[in-house]
């Protein structure tokens, strides 16, 4: 009877589901690497608990990332991860200007590896003649030695989407209220807005 | 005879119904109503039955309708969960996993559903929460929980009150989303002191599997540490770090924005969990009420037929003893 419940379930989500997502991969992209996972913890945890199975790890959900090469590749692999999508997944490009907290930061292929802390600003990626701007509130980048980059950031805004009369506004409204703050936290959050607006600002003219 | 194969169907109905308690109330009070039968009351036996066929009926229609609303709900949260899969990758890219690792302060972050009829999976999580527990607490390692969701906190609350740090609730009363991640993970690294963070949940990989999932964050200290002993985060060192004053500043950083994002994921993918969950849980239900109704039906015509046949025969055998 339970088979019958489970094949009836499963054809019910292939069907409903198969018009779905882009990011379908990642659910079938469990329990294969990495398989055993870390075998300290598994050691540990069969000592203290063997009757219950030790639970997952996100290592043994991720597809390994290759080893660093010998020779210089030619592309540089980006993956730029928001909370609520995935904008580039694997993407193979030839440079990411991205806007970290000392400026402006370019990124090629066989870049040293780097932590980059990202401020308000303009990120840029560069494929061949194609340029996509994109307008990110803070996050961090990370440049690994295999020349993969990876991008987070918690709001990213297609340049073409952001509307400069709002922006305007905007700056204003903050400045005001930073020269009326009162409190250490009111001056902090109009400091911020300030930030924020006056980078706009210039990503959208520069 | 049919009150032996009643019973006997009785008992193989138990262990099929999981979770529904009105189903086994129903099925324990039917022998009495059986019973009554022997003492010779007749209509009256068809009447109960008839109850309980109109009260199963009811609940069959209910647990179908939470069904549907399971799945709907289902659609809509798979889609955000899957698309914040990519938010953790690159942390675990660049700082490897390292459940096994042995600090001082362990904070267990157990996520949990608030509602219930969503069959095992917050027991799951409260079973793994307290293995980690006993793995992670000795002579000099603390180890505390902090509680997201009433039913783990109900669980949770019997045996470990006092090592309990946090807990709450009714996080999915506001639509999921981000910033309200943010501003509780914010709330969990001010108020608990930590050198590791294990976040337990059931991730979500089809509608009828969920895999019971611990993710470990360090502090910024630990990570230090580590990176400087080698093992997993020894290549740490060979990176460069940009902005911010100092090293540990960006790290610091680091270590939280790796929390509230590897939190929002683990968020997202319990909440889906427990609608799929709560999806085979009333799916198995309303088949166990369907079947039920089925064996109702057929008492409910042997004890119909049962009576006319009394009556009949007592019709005839007054007239026979009239006659002679």
């Amino acid at each position: 009877m339970f088979r019958q419940v489970a094949n009836r379930l499963l054809t019910r989500s292939t069907t409903t589901y198969s018009a779905a997502t882009i990011r379908r991969p990642y659910s079938t992209e469990v329990a294969t690497d990495a398989a055993a996972g870390d075998s300290d913890f598994v050691e540990s945890w069969k000592k203290v608990v063997p009757n219950i199975d030790p639970p997952k790890t996100p290592i043994q959900y991720m597809k390994p990332r290759p080893p660093t090469p010998s020779t210089l590749p030619s592309k540089l692999t980006v993956n730029f991860v928001l909370p609520y999508a995935s904008e580039l997944s694997q993407t193979e490009v030839d440079m990411v200007i991205v806007p970290a907290t000392t400026g402006q930061m370019g990124i090629l292929p066989g870049h040293v590896p780097t932590i980059a802390e990202l401020k308000p600003g303009l990120l840029s990626v560069h494929e061949g003649n194609d340029v996509k701007k994109y307008f990110i509130s803070s996050g961090f980048a990370f440049v690994h030695s295999n020349s993969y980059a990876d991008i987070l950031a918690v709001e990213a805004v297609p340049l073409d989407q952001i509307d400069p009369a709002q922006v305007q506004k905007g700056l204003s409204e903050f400045t005001q209220k930073l020269s009326s703050a009162s409190t250490e936290l009111d001056k902090a959050e109009a400091q911020i807005g300030v930030d924020v607006h006056s980078a706009l600002n210039s990503a959208l003219t520069g | 005879m049919a009150m032996a194969a009643l019973r006997r169907e009785g008992r193989r109905l138990v262990p099929l119904v999981s979770s529904p308690r009105p189903i086994n109330a129903i099925q324990s009070t039917l022998a009495p109503a059986e019973e009554q039968v022997g003492l010779g009351v007749r209509s009256i036996s068809t009447q109960i039955v008839r109850n309980r066929m109109k009260s199963v009926k009811n609940i069959q229609k209910i647990t179908k309708a939470m069904k549907m609303v399971a799945a709907s709900k289902l659609r809509a949260i798979q889609v955000r969960a899957e698309n914040s899969r990519g938010l953790w990758q690159p942390f675990t890219a660049l700082l490897g996993d390292t459940p096994s690792v042995s600090v001082k302060k362990n904070v267990i972050v157990t996520i949990s559903s608030d509602k219930g009829l969503c069959g095992g999976i917050n027991s799951t999580s409260v079973k793994i929460s307290r293995a980690l527990h006993k793995i992670n607490s000795g002579p000099d390692a603390e180890c505390k929980y902090v509680v997201l969701g009433e039913k783990a906190k109900a669980q949770l609350i019997r045996d470990s009150k006092k090592h309990i740090e946090l807990t709450m609730t009714e996080l999915q009363k506001n639509f999921l989303n981000y910033t309200q991640v943010s501003v509780i993970a914010d709330d969990i690294l001010k108020n608990v002191e930590y050198d590791a963070l294990r976040i337990v949940f059931n991730k979500f990989q089809s509608v009828v599997s969920f895999l019971p999932t611990t993710a470990t964050v360090l502090s910024p200290e630990v990570v230090e540490r580590e990176s400087e002993a080698g093992g997993k985060i020894g290549s740490l060192d060979s990176y460069e770090i940009e902005g911010g004053e100092t090293k540990s500043e960006v790290l610091q950083n680091l270590s939280e924005f790796q929390f509230s994002c590897v939190m929002f994921n683990g968020v997202l993918e319990n909440a889906c969990s427990e609608q799929g969950a709560r999806m085979s849980a009333m799916d198995s239900s309303s088949r166990n009420a369907g079947d039920m109704l089925d064996r109702l039906t057929l008492t409910y015509n042997r004890t119909r037929q049962a009576s006319i046949t009394t009556e009949l025969t007592e019709i005839i055998s007054g007239a026979s003893a009239l006659e002679g």
